[in-house]
């Protein structure tokens, strides 16, 4: 690659010309492209990555009742809300916790009085393996390599799962064998490429897989682990966005909240 | 305990090092072989060395976790080797480096040889030179450049590695935290201050690093002949 220099100025001036009637192009064909999208009522949603799923399945109500077209982008809570402080342009954010959806509406960066618990999360001891059943000591299986969880820092399903395994009094002797994914729908993919013996994910994770593929699974003592209470806030890019209220008003309605326990959330 | 942005800088230079030694010893035979082969099939393995240029980090790192797993025989042997798993260790990183600066390493060599070493060579074996004396008394001397280049091009290219290892890597402190995974973290942590100190070392280090290969580039040109 050294070899390669640029020696002519003939070739510089192709370069450029060629480099702008490719710039012409590119500015036509945005230029086209962008009110098109803008004429249809659009709400773009920061979505916790365990919540992901359940959001796909609900996206043909949402866009059949309202007319709305929905957009996605998950990531693990600690990142989307790193992305929202830095300008990014969500207009409803859904955390894996409470802390931070009720720290941006601090930061004057989500509307106050949007804020709602959208669900509580169920966390699961889970592999794809049909292995009969998973209890508290398939934790203290000496044939358990690597144990799957999301990053505690970065994701509540994982602070979750530390505070549960140190309910249980295995810290020391899983701390060898914790491997983390950036969210929790990393720590589930080491898990189900069979890379992680078990994992930590959220139930509602497994619940989303076809029936044959759920493997096994312990869905340990709700008391064992502080409660993952999910909120929604509308952020401020949202403010005048009717499909953002309208995806708001939808996640809260009654048949909506009636279907998430079945979906792998607390009732 | 060290401290955690001691022991990821450790680490990604830990890192570095043995994937560059790798590829030093696979590289330079493909390079040879590349440089002088008058196979057909030569343009297909130019594009295979070549694909890690073009092939996003996530591409290797998903193959990997699915190449690398204790269900394949390779994960598998590895497991009843050394009790622990490919994916999620240092040597899964090693893998995933070699793959992934392995262009970086032949591509310079193989333009080097095919410049400055195959005709030197070829006189050499004509006067009666065994061929592998004449490679290292003469191939390699001749082709210098060629090695410091995709030596500290390969170093360089590891220390800045992050899709693949955080998708085989698992973030375990001395094992897989590398530096550039440790700063992801800061920052999705909102902890800038740590941030700002990793990443300004990563980058004098990359800065000295490039440096190197352009003074040593111009001040030491090879006379073919």
């Amino acid at each position: 690659m050294f070899l390669w220099k640029l020696s002519d100025a003939d070739m510089l001036v192709k370069i450029g010309l060629r480099a702008a009637l490719m710039g012409v192009v590119l500015a036509a064909w945005s230029a086209l492209a962008v009110p098109r999208a803008a004429c249809a009522g659009e709400v773009s949603v920061a979505v916790a990555t365990n919540f992901r799923s359940v959001l796909e399945g609900l996206r043909p109500d949402f866009e059949r009742q309202t007319g709305h077209r929905l957009i996605l982008s998950a990531g693990s809570t600690g990142k989307l809300y790193a992305q929202i402080g830095l300008g990014a342009p969500f207009d409803v954010f859904l955390s894996a916790d409470q802390d931070h959806a009720r720290k941006l509406v601090d930061r004057g960066l989500a509307i106050p009085g949007s804020r709602f618990t959208y669900a509580v999360g169920l966390l699961t001891l889970w592999t794809p393996q049909s292995v009969g059943w998973l209890d508290e000591n398939s934790l203290s299986d000496p044939a358990l390599i690597r144990l799957a969880l999301a990053n505690p820092d970065l994701a509540p399903y994982g602070r979750a799962a530390t505070d549960l395994i140190h309910a249980l009094g295995l810290g020391q002797s899983l701390s060898g064998k914790l491997v983390l994914g950036e969210n929790v729908g990393q720590a589930f993919a080491f898990v189900q490429s069979r890379n992680a013996q078990l994992g930590f994910v959220a139930l509602s994770q497994v619940l989303s897989l076809p029936a044959e593929k759920r493997g096994a699974r312990w869905d340990p003592p709700v008391g064992l682990y502080r409660p993952i209470r999910q909120d929604a806030v509308l952020l401020q890019a949202g403010r005048d966005n009717p499909a953002a209220s309208a995806f708001m008003a939808f996640l809260e309605s009654e048949p909506i909240q009636g279907r998430l326990p079945a979906l792998g959330y607390a009732p | 305990m060290m401290v955690p942005e001691v022991s990821a800088l450790l680490l990604t230079l830990r890192l570095a090092l043995v994937t560059t030694g790798v590829l030093l010893i696979l590289g330079t035979p493909l390079a040879w072989w590349l440089a002088t082969t008058r196979s057909r099939l030569r343009p297909v393995f130019e594009t295979l060395v070549a694909l890690p240029l073009v092939l996003p980090p996530t591409v290797i790192g998903f193959y990997l976790l699915i190449a690398l797993n204790p269900t394949t025989p390779l994960g598998g042997f590895w497991l009843t080797l050394t009790g622990e798993t490919l994916t999620f260790s240092f040597t899964g990183l090693v893998i995933g480096s070699v793959l992934y600066s392995l262009p970086f390493m032949v591509q310079p060599l193989q333009a080097a040889f095919e410049t400055s070493a195959r005709i030197p060579m070829q006189l050499a074996a004509s006067l009666g030179a065994a061929p592998l004396d004449a490679f290292f008394t003469v191939a390699v001397p001749a082709s210098i450049r060629g090695f410091v280049t995709g030596v500290v091009l390969s170093f360089a290219h590891t220390l800045g590695e992050f899709g693949v290892v955080l998708m085989v890597g698992g973030n375990i402190p001395e094992r897989t935290r590398v530096v550039s995974i440790a700063i992801y973290e800061q920052v999705e942590t909102l902890n800038y201050q740590q941030a700002h100190g990793l990443s300004g070392l990563l980058l004098a280090l990359s800065f000295c690093v490039l440096l190197f290969v352009y003074v040593f580039n111009r001040r030491f040109p090879v006379h073919v002949g």
